[in-house]
């Protein structure tokens, strides 16, 4: 209980360093979310609705890194950016670009396995009835992105909810740095690790607070969009 | 008829199984020649302790010879000390091994610790780059070393956990400590030790720990021991026990068990002897009696 006023305390006080590190981790996230539905959103429409030879090869290798643990990630970004490692020269190991790159990795397989599965399961027979009204491409394109917004949205979200909640890889590759970066979920494990179990779990609230905040605008703008 | 031969079976089971429990038994007595006479009721000590202890191997090392001896079984919870000490106030430690003075004289003033039993010690060590772009060699102490890294203003990782060690390097600073969020050449990064010198070894970069930790860790970190003596980088270990008054539900005779032991001549020639074997030096001291 004591943790819940301490969330609102938290909240209202606008404490500086707060502010920053839910500003890296809104910046983290909302980067990391953009490029996996850039690269996973277009990938997922390929598999879903194309066939070529290795699709179920690739589809087994997207489902098996859906689940790709974390820490795993984080190590691999890590040994590649390492000082000695292959990228090791471009400087990016403890800075928000390759907590990015790193998230990046995570849910990439995510965003294509769940959009292809989607795609192949409803937009399939809107492609064929189209085809037989006659429609071009462009427009079934439009058509599928139409009837299937909702099911696009939730699968942004689960992105993006992937991203923010992540701790395992973000402080591998990131360090947790006090004003460099330091994100929600690795200010909890800290917080957690000094003893401070109670502020860890009001910032914790904090978390799902804005997390329920990003939820209920991306609800609003789909009702909005479908009102149009 | 086929509940008779049920419940024949369950006897028949029942009578092998409490068998095979007393000749389990039988062969624990005769193996251990130093086994106790009767096992403590309440088994299980709850040690709550910091991670340098337990990621030094010393607990390990001791903890077999004790349980061998008093048939106790010792349950280690390692975090850093902030979160050990938060622990034991939750109830969930009979005892707590840690290196923080203020932070162990203020659980015994509200009254969760019993006595601050300080019994081993050993140094802080500054480690960095080899080259030493600070110059911090030869420095009088620990003191004089962080002002030469801070006017030439060489990267340094601090723990910024409110651990034992990040106590002990904010007490070095004293009041010149760097301002995380300004001096960008001070790393805090709220992370274990073994983490920190990760990081210290990617950015080369300063960072005080203790030695136990770099000694487990130096094949694998580029970086070197640059000031390894100074009269402000001692490190004191101490024991406490919970005090019953305040927390139930407690093992206290376990916890007491403990302490006796840790204190005693046997484990006292244990300790002084860790590390020899390994690292050729002795990792922890003992505190005169």
């Amino acid at each position: 209980m004591d943790s819940f006023r301490q969330a609102f305390d938290l909240l209202f006080s606008l404490d500086r360093e707060l502010l920053q590190i839910l500003g890296v981790t809104m910046r983290m996230s909302f980067f990391s979310t953009a490029i996996s539905c850039l690269i996973g959103l277009p990938l997922g429409a390929l598999i879903g609705t194309k066939s070529f030879k290795g699709k179920s090869f690739l589809k087994k290798l997207i489902h098996t890194l859906m689940g790709l643990p974390p820490v795993v990630a984080g190590l691999f970004v890590y040994t590649l950016f390492t000082h000695y490692g292959p990228f090791g020269e471009l400087n990016l190991l403890f800075t928000v670009k390759i907590m990015v790159i790193a998230q990046v990795i995570l849910i990439t397989p995510i965003v294509t396995g769940l959009s292809s599965s989607f795609i192949e399961s409803t937009s399939k027979p809107i492609i064929e009835t189209a085809r037989g009204l006659g429609l071009n491409n462009l427009k079934i394109v439009g058509l599928c992105l139409s009837e299937g917004r909702t099911s696009l949205v939730s699968i942004v979200l689960t992105a993006f909810g992937r991203s923010i909640a992540e701790v395992g890889a973000v402080s591998i590759v990131g360090g947790n740095i006090q004003w460099k970066t330091r994100v929600m979920t690795t200010a909890i494990m800290l917080e957690t690790n000094k003893g401070k179990f109670s502020f860890a779990l009001a910032l914790g609230i904090v978390l799902l607070l804005i997390a329920f905040v990003v939820n209920a605008l991306a609800s609003f703008m789909v009702k909005e969009a479908k009102n149009d | 008829m086929k509940k008779v031969l049920a419940l024949l079976l369950a006897f028949v089971m029942v009578f092998a199984l409490a068998a095979c429990g007393a000749n389990t038994a039988d062969n624990g007595e005769t193996t251990t020649a130093a086994a106790p006479a009767n096992t403590p009721e309440n088994a299980v000590i709850r040690l709550s302790t910091t991670t340098s202890v337990n990621d030094s191997g010393l607990l390990p090392y001791l903890l077999p010879t004790f349980e061998a001896k008093t048939g106790y079984k010792v349950e280690v919870q390692s975090a850093g000390t902030g979160a050990a000490i938060q622990k034991a106030k939750d109830g969930n430690a009979d005892v707590i091994l840690v290196h923080a003075k203020a932070s162990e004289e203020s659980f015994i003033e509200e009254g969760y610790g019993v006595e601050r039993l300080p019994f081993m010690y050993n140094f802080f060590v500054i480690v960095g780059p080899k080259d030493d772009p600070a110059g911090v060699k030869d420095s009088e102490n620990a003191a004089a070393a962080f002002a030469k890294i801070r006017d030439s203003k060489s990267k340094f990782v601090s723990r910024g956990d409110e651990s034992g060690t990040h106590k002990a390097e904010l007490k070095i600073w004293g009041d010149n400590a760097p301002d995380a969020e300004k001096d960008s050449w001070y790393i805090s990064a709220g992370q274990g030790m073994g983490a920190c010198l990760t990081m210290a070894s990617e950015q080369q970069a300063y960072c005080l720990t203790d030695k136990a930790t770099f000694l487990s860790m130096k094949d694998q970190l580029n970086l070197d021991i640059v000031l390894a003596e100074g009269d402000d980088m001692k490190n004191t270990y101490s024991l406490i026990a919970v005090n019953p008054e305040k927390i139930d539900g407690l093992n206290t005779e376990g916890a007491k068990a403990f302490i006796d032991w840790m204190l005693s001549d046997e484990a006292s020639a244990l300790i002084a002897k860790y590390g020899e074997e390994e690292y050729g030096v002795a990792l922890f001291y003992l505190l005169e009696k």
